[in-house]
């Protein structure tokens, strides 16, 4: 009763195609949006902004752009650190070598050469499926993490192989970049940034581009048959998600962190990432951000929990009880809900459709 | 064993590359020593290591062919089994009972994983299963370290180190990486033997085959999985005692595990076969790159170059050299 479509008559075709038709989730996104923009920088802490929000987006892009290739076009990828990471020493290279450019173009440049990688390793894709593809795709990993270490032209020729952002702002004066830059002005960059390619991301799986990924990802046999062009498909997907991993990538060096090195990437970020998108819930755009808040906070959770109940640890064996609470956690979540926390809204959604009475 | 047409040529080309690679290597580029007895070196020494990473893909393809899991928490039963086995050896325990008290916790492990995360997680996809067994790993790698701490241990169970002159004394072979092949090669007999000959063996043979089929002429599935990856945790404590005497017991003995993919990759998930020569090709190709190519491209190049040697591989065959041939339907 207190959630339902009922009474909501839609006189037009653009009602008919909205992304929210139901009134009551238009007003909880625009609720959303409105605690998201005004009310979190007004109240949060500079720890929160820095530790909490900011890799939360990050990683949730990051997430989304995963999400794309594994679970709406159905290949396995283990290789989004590499992809990140590709993200980022572009948008080091470009920044470093036009330091005119806007950082908007810098960043969206950045994911568009992530994409032209992305391709480039997506090409295996069409001969090789499923656990093959996701060990394959760990080569562009190892390989794309190597190359930066190894040749100094992508680092500038820093000793140390660590990159720096140099400071870079929007509407000429607010700065968004390096160490000048305030916690509020980096959140709504990376907020408006993230909503903006979030949006972009539901239009792309529910157009033509998305049933396709859909057709491929449930029976790539059967969808090659009723005439989706395979090649161009897989390859769209890998392009997709890896300029959504590359643009994560740029602005986790240059928001986030502010100086990064290629390790920042390896090959756990991947897992990382993967988790997020099967926690969250394969094939599901809000899932990539509810699995990323949740992989997000779960371990600052988890390191600061003995504290508040006045334990006291040795700090070595608390990073290994993590580890071990953690995987018990992953394998609990897995066993509870397999379609992930995207699925248990869904439920609790039509719950609430339904309530006060029981169907 | 019967061979493809297609793969046995695979395998002629690839050795043909490997010797002609480094030779023209070595013709037109100042930088690189070529020499035939120590290209054999080299070669033999990538060998004996890959049997080394065959050991550890082996675990994962017995996995795999039973119960269809790839199961990412080999790397980190390797390590968990070695932590166990020096833990209980500095406890005063004998080795040999070190050892049986080691494979009993293994073949608990096995029961325990069967019980509490294959059994509810039963049907379901295979990413799922996946993404459990990378929770196991998270799991094992925390709490053999809390268990057991985490300081670098030294495994000795009395093999030397020493290297060895062979052919004339023109060959460096180290004595150690002999003794890990034959090892290993025992091992694989054993398990051929077991699998071919016992009634368990049959089992598992017809479980692997189809396990719908043979569940419905009464194989009880899950003491097979737990057979199974009681199986596969002696397989990794072998692993671990191998790579634990020889690079110490640490951390980094969870990592083998990503040495061992592109070794499973190529020689496919399902063949016991396919992981020995599998491993072998890695071995010896990623030494020889190493030697022979690394020094012009810059070097440090084994994070990689195994995977993308596999890569080149699958490209002629998708399912690896000896996985079974993948057949859709519509």
């Amino acid at each position: 009763m207190i959630y339902r479509e009922a009474g909501e008559f839609k006189s037009s075709y653009q009602a008919d195609q909205a992304i929210l038709t139901i009134r009551q989730d238009r007003w909880f996104i625009w609720g959303l949006m409105a605690f998201a923009f005004l009310v979190i920088p007004a109240i949060s802490s500079e720890y929160w902004l820095t530790t909490i929000m900011l890799p939360f987006l990050i990683l949730g892009l990051a997430a989304l752009g995963l999400n794309i290739l594994t679970g709406y076009a159905g290949q396995l990828s283990l290789g989004t650190g590499g992809f990140m990471a590709t993200g980022a020493f572009a948008a080091y290279k470009l920044a470093t070598a036009f330091p005119e450019l806007n950082i908007v173009i810098v960043i969206l440049a950045s994911g568009l050469i992530t994409s032209g990688v992305g391709i480039l390793f997506g090409v295996p894709s069409l001969r090789i499926k499923g656990f093959y593809l996701a060990v394959a795709t760990l080569a562009s990993q190892f390989f794309l993490i190597w190359m930066f270490n190894k040749f100094g032209w992508f680092t500038n020729y820093s000793a140390s192989g660590v990159i720096s952002a140099p400071p870079m702002s929007v509407f000429n004066e607010i700065l968004v970049t390096g160490p000048h830059a305030t916690p509020v002005a980096k959140y709504l960059f990376v907020l408006t940034l993230v909503v903006l390619l979030t949006l972009v991301a539901k239009n792309l799986v529910r157009s033509n581009i998305g049933r396709e990924w859909m057709a491929v990802r449930d029976m790539d046999i059967a969808a090659e048959i009723i005439g989706i062009p395979m090649l161009s498909t897989k390859l769209k997907a890998f392009a997709v998600s890896s300029f959504y991993c590359g643009v994560a990538g740029a602005l986790w060096a240059f928001l986030h962190t502010g100086s990064v090195e290629p390790l920042a990437f390896d090959v756990n970020r991947s897992f990382q990432v993967l988790f997020m998108v099967i926690i969250g819930g394969l094939g599901s755009i809000m899932g990539a951000f509810l699995g990323a808040g949740f992989i997000v906070l779960l371990p600052i959770l988890l390191t600061n929990a003995p504290h508040w109940f006045g334990l006291n640890i040795a700090v070595d064996t608390i990073s290994h009880i993590e580890f071990m609470v953690f995987g018990i956690l992953i394998i609990f979540f897995l066993i509870v809900e397999p379609h992930g926390l995207a699925r248990l809204w869904q439920i609790t959604k039509e719950k609430l459709r339904l309530w006060p009475f029981p169907y | 064993m019967h061979i493809e047409r297609d793969v046995f040529y695979i395998i002629l080309a690839s050795l043909a590359l490997m010797v002609a690679i480094p030779w023209a290597a070595g013709m037109l580029s100042e930088d690189i020593f070529f020499e035939w007895p120590f290209f054999f070196e080299v070669a033999i020494g990538g060998l004996l290591a890959g049997v080394m990473y065959s050991l550890v893909a082996l675990g994962f393809v017995l996995i795999f062919k039973a119960s269809g899991v790839f199961n990412f928490a080999q790397g980190a039963m390797v390590l968990f089994s070695a932590l166990t086995l020096v833990g209980l050896q500095e406890k005063g325990l004998p080795i040999w009972l070190a050892i049986l008290a080691t494979l009993a916790i293994m073949a608990l492990l096995a029961y325990l994983i069967e019980r509490l995360v294959l059994r509810p997680l039963v049907n379901q996809e295979h990413i799922i299963l996946f993404m459990a067994t990378i929770g196991i790993t998270y799991f094992l790698d925390g709490f053999g370290q809390t268990l057991w701490g985490s300081e670098v241990k030294i495994l000795d169970i009395g093999f030397s180190n020493q290297p060895g002159f062979y052919f004339g004394g023109k060959i460096l072979i180290n004595d150690f990486d002999l003794i890990a092949a034959l090892i290993a090669g025992v091992l694989v007999v054993s398990l051929a033997l077991f699998f071919q000959y016992t009634r368990i063996g049959r089992a598992l043979r017809a479980v692997a085959d189809d396990n719908q089929a043979a569940l419905s002429v009464g194989i009880p599935l899950k003491h097979i999985w737990v057979i199974v990856w009681t199986v596969a945790g002696v397989v990794a404590l072998v692993a671990g005692i191998m790579w634990g005497s020889k690079l110490g017991v640490q951390f980094s003995l969870a990592l083998i595990a990503l040495k061992a993919l592109p070794v499973l990759i190529l020689g496919g998930f399902t063949s016991v076969p396919g992981a020995i020569v599998g491993g072998l090709i890695i071995g010896a190709g990623e030494k020889l790159a190493e030697v022979f190519i690394a020094p012009l491209i810059g070097g440090g190049i084994e994070d990689w170059f195994a995977y993308m040697l596999a890569l080149a591989f699958l490209v002629f065959r998708p399912q690896g050299l000896f996985g079974e041939k993948i057949i859709e339907r519509v």
